[in-house]
């Protein structure tokens, strides 16, 4: 395997890491807050104890989110030295943002939080707490930020000066963090931290139960737990639609790819799983119109008319136009002559839109692997749709005190804690997947985003990292079965 | 505000990064005493439980200056990070392991053990000082790389910036220039770390033993630093003609220190004041040391940067292409990035403020020996 395939093996799998801590951090952080305003509103020692058990949980998941989250930002720069420099204006902007806005509040009020119990007052130790959360929270959306930028790069112009996509003006950067994909992608992101923050505490207070053990902990924290989790999927799913829409208007390979949809058309089906068809539904969901068209895969290569009447070239018309852009910026950096400047910049120009076509080898080129995220969307959707089921049986039973006779209740939350990061997983893959091969949709592809490195160089980092992923994976697992075995220590209190 | 303003005033904010990295990683220098043999295990963990309480902010200092390098000048992130490739990933590992030792260190089914954890946080206490101060060395020695910007035109071969051996920035530690600066920095951040323990942790045997460190490592430290400075004052440096083409200059940086008497000023200032928290430190009985050392080393690491890339240098210069040297005018975003992120600067002092306020809050009761061995929250 080359280096463009042993950099992306790399970066997903960090990637997948980081989410595997990032999701829990987020939700966690929305449960042990609410918990802790409990014990400052109403006094009472037991959600302070409650709170301290879910931090204690939180702090355990919170290092090894920093820790992939810091070789990811690393990684732009050592495996993908092309893209930096090539978007570094645009895609940096708001790393550095996210580093000064959000990564400081996150790990000041961390600090404050963990061991400032009894060295700061109430209030402000439960400010602290507020404050780690919104900290993470505006770090997902700086990152998401960056992220939605690659998937739908507005704002940017090309300079043939300095041969790289720059900021078009300083109102452009307001198109960039207000992009819609990267609005959507926050709050489904986000809310699916939620999710499975949610669930987490509820599968864990679900163990208690089982067990007999912490019983009014174990309650009212499920009760917390799964009205977090309720609240984030319900949002999940409201934005998810948003995220549908946008794929179908800035990316629709992705979408075809989601769909298997070889060749799409007016009144698309959606495909629920192969052989099982719900009519007009994808054109629904893609276009809010059951007669809205959606194209396949086909349709993308070989040129369509989009809803709104425009023509959408071949992607072979596409290259075309992309090399020829490629030429004349070759012309362009090459010749002193003035006139043959203007002319080659007035070529450019015309067909800078396509320029990252012109570095695809065949028009096939443009597919994701349809397979893998066809069925990393349905897995998304069907376990979502389950954790939310659970949630609500949880939520309902637990107020309404009848979870001693649902014991195959409690084991499903349990369940659903691994199937929720599975879920989490399975949403990433058909967002970074479903877009190959574009880092930067359109723009630029895997192949000429690289750093100048031999595979093996990067095929030894690969594994360097995966033998410490997966040791700390497997102390952090070990690390929080024995603490939440141990329990939260708040019998006394409850008697 | 002009293009060339809001270069260098990113250049002043990724020294100012820069220099408050290295100012708080007083952490690393104060974790190499986790291996001290002469403290017992309460004495480690109160060391332990001060540098935890700070390590994120140093490691947050450090996500920052990268991405702020990243966004403000992307030509030195795409080349130095997948040129130097071994030196930053070793960089990332030591952090890595770092970021996680402290949660997991203490407990029980941890799988690599207390001592295993320590380990680590001395590995990083060492390299990671020694590894930014080598590579800030080579911004004085050079690297070897070359820029060519129409590479990406070339199919087989789209790298804009490629380094010129298979040694991917280890080669540094051939440059006895740049090593030296590693090794001034080792010692610094030992000299950081005793001082900022003795101000932080209420117990008289540790308090005096951070008096001896530092007594036993501002020798070293001078004479490294001295000879460093000595070095970089002599040596040719690579000087920016005004059409903007690169040429080598005798005594480059002597002449960049007389010709910016303000960085002159700051240079001397810095190193007044770590001379005094150094005195402070060793040779009277005052735990106070480390709120000169911290500003006084930010001030020097400052006016380093501005030694490398002001007045007409290349702050990141190819010793092998010589044109294909970064200097501050051809490495930056584009003019708008700069002015949007000089917008978003200016809540800075106000992110500022909330570390000090949270850290002073934190830092009213020193660390005692009653706390380690009580029940809270702790390491």
């Amino acid at each position: 395997m080359d280096v463009v395939i042993w950099s992306r093996i790399q970066f997903a799998m960090t990637a997948a890491y980081h989410w595997l801590f990032v999701p829990l951090t987020l939700g966690l952080a929305l449960v042990m807050a609410v918990m802790e305003t409990l014990y400052v509103v109403k006094k009472d020692e037991f959600w302070k104890k409650a709170a301290q058990f879910w931090i204690k949980l939180f702090a355990i998941n919170f290092a090894v989110g920093i820790a992939t989250g810091i070789i990811l930002e690393f990684e732009f720069g050592t495996n993908w030295s092309n893209y930096s420099w090539f978007v570094g204006d645009m895609f940096g902007a708001p790393l550095a943002i996210e580093g000064i806005l959000a990564f400081f509040m996150e790990a000041t009020f961390f600090a404050v939080m963990f061991f400032g119990w009894n060295k700061v007052s109430k209030k402000f130790h439960l400010a602290s707490t507020w404050l780690t959360g919104i900290g993470a929270t505006i770090s997902a959306y700086w990152i998401l930020v960056a992220n939605g930028w690659m998937q739908n790069p507005v704002g940017t112009t090309f300079n043939p000066d300095t041969v790289r996509s720059e900021m078009a003006s300083a109102a452009a950067f307001w198109e960039v963090i207000t992009n819609p994909v990267a609005v959507s992608k926050f709050c489904h992101a986000v809310t699916s931290g939620w999710v499975t923050g949610g669930i987490f505490v509820t599968g864990v207070s679900a163990w208690y139960l089982l067990k007999g053990r912490e019983k009014e902990f174990a309650k009212k924290s499920m009760l917390i737990g799964a009205l977090v989790g309720l609240l984030g999927s319900a949002c999940v799913m409201l934005t998810g639609d948003s995220s549908g829409v946008h794929a179908a208007e800035f990316q629709p390979m992705k979408l075809a790819a989601a769909e298997g949809l070889e060749d799409g058309g007016r009144g698309a089906a959606f495909t629920i799983v192969p052989g099982i068809k719900v009519p007009k539904m994808l054109s629904i969901l893609a276009t809010h119109d059951p007669n809205g068209f959606v194209p396949g895969i086909n349709d993308i290569i070989n040129g369509y008319t989009d809803n709104e009447g425009n023509v959408i070239p071949s992607v072979a018309d596409k290259m075309a136009m992309g090399r020829e852009a490629l030429a004349a910026l070759a012309v362009y950096r090459g010749t002193e002559d003035p006139e043959a400047k203007a002319e080659a910049l007035a070529v450019l120009n015309d067909n800078v839109q396509y320029m990252g076509y012109g570095h695809l080898e065949k028009p096939e080129d443009v597919i994701p692997p349809v397979g893998v995220v066809f069925w990393a969307f349905r897995l998304m959707i069907g376990i979502g749709m389950l954790v939310a089921l659970v949630l609500l049986l949880c939520a309902y039973c637990v107020w309404k005190d009848k979870l001693g006779k649902c014991n195959w209740l409690l084991r499903a939350a349990i369940i659903c804690i691994p199937l929720a990061y599975i879920c989490g997983q399975c949403g990433w893959i058909v967002a970074e997947v479903g877009r190959q091969p574009w880092t930067i949709q359109g723009l630029l592809p895997v192949n000429v985003a690289i750093s100048s490195l031999g595979a093996g160089a990067v095929k030894t980092t690969f594994f360097v990292f995966l033998a410490v992923f997966a040791l700390f994976l497997a102390i952090e697992i070990r690390i929080m079965i024995r603490a939440i075995k141990k329990g939260p220590e708040v019998e006394s209190i409850e008697a | 505000m002009s293009y060339e303003f809001l270069q260098n005033y990113w250049w002043c904010l990724v020294a100012l990064l820069g220099g408050l990295l290295v100012a708080l990683m007083f952490v690393q220098g104060a974790n190499l005493h986790l291996g001290n043999k002469s403290l017992s295990d309460v004495q480690k963990r109160m060391i332990l439980n001060s540098t935890g309480r700070k390590w994120e902010l140093t490691f947050t200092t450090l996500v920052t200056f990268g991405g702020a390098f990243f966004a403000s000048f992307p030509l030195f992130y795409s080349t130095s990070f997948g040129g130097a490739y071994w030196v930053w990933v070793l960089l990332l590992v030591t952090f890595v392991f770092q970021a996680v030792a402290y949660e997991f260190q203490n407990k029980k089914g941890n799988l690599l053990g207390v001592k295993g954890f320590r380990i680590a946080l001395m590995c990083n206490g060492v390299l990671a000082p020694f590894l930014v101060g080598t590579a800030v060395g080579t911004f004085f020695t050079g690297s070897d790389f070359s820029v060519n910007k129409l590479a990406l035109l070339d199919k087989s071969a789209p790298v804009i910036s490629v380094w010129g051996n298979n040694w991917h920035g280890l080669e540094a530690l051939c440059q006895c220039h740049a090593v030296l600066l590693g090794v001034t920095l080792v010692f610094l951040t030992v000299i950081l770390g005793a001082l900022y323990v003795m101000n932080n942790v209420d117990d008289k045997e540790i308090v005096a033993k951070m008096h001896r460190t530092v007594k036993i490592c501002c020798v070293p430290f001078l004479v490294c630093f001295l000879s460093w400075a000595v070095l970089l004052l002599l040596r040719q440096g690579y000087a920016v003609a005004e059409d903007g083409s690169l040429f080598m200059e005798p005594n480059k940086y002597w002449h960049n220190l007389i010709q910016m008497p303000a960085v002159a000023v700051m240079l001397l200032a810095g190193v007044v004041l770590v001379l005094v928290s150094i005195w402070k430190g060793a040779f009277t009985g005052s735990r106070k040391g480390i709120w000169f050392a911290m500003p006084g080393t930010v001030l020097v690491v400052m006016s380093v940067f501005f030694l490398a890339g002001f007045n007409g240098t290349a702050y990141y210069p190819s010793c092998t292409d010589l044109q294909s040297s970064l200097t501050i005018r051809n490495s930056s975003s584009s003019y708008f990035t700069l002015m949007v992120m000089s917008c978003v600067s200016l809540l800075i002092p106000f992110v500022l403020a909330y570390i000090a306020y949270a850290w002073h809050a934190m830092d009213k009761k020193k660390i005692t020996r009653e706390e380690i061995e009580g029940e809270q929250h702790k390491y």
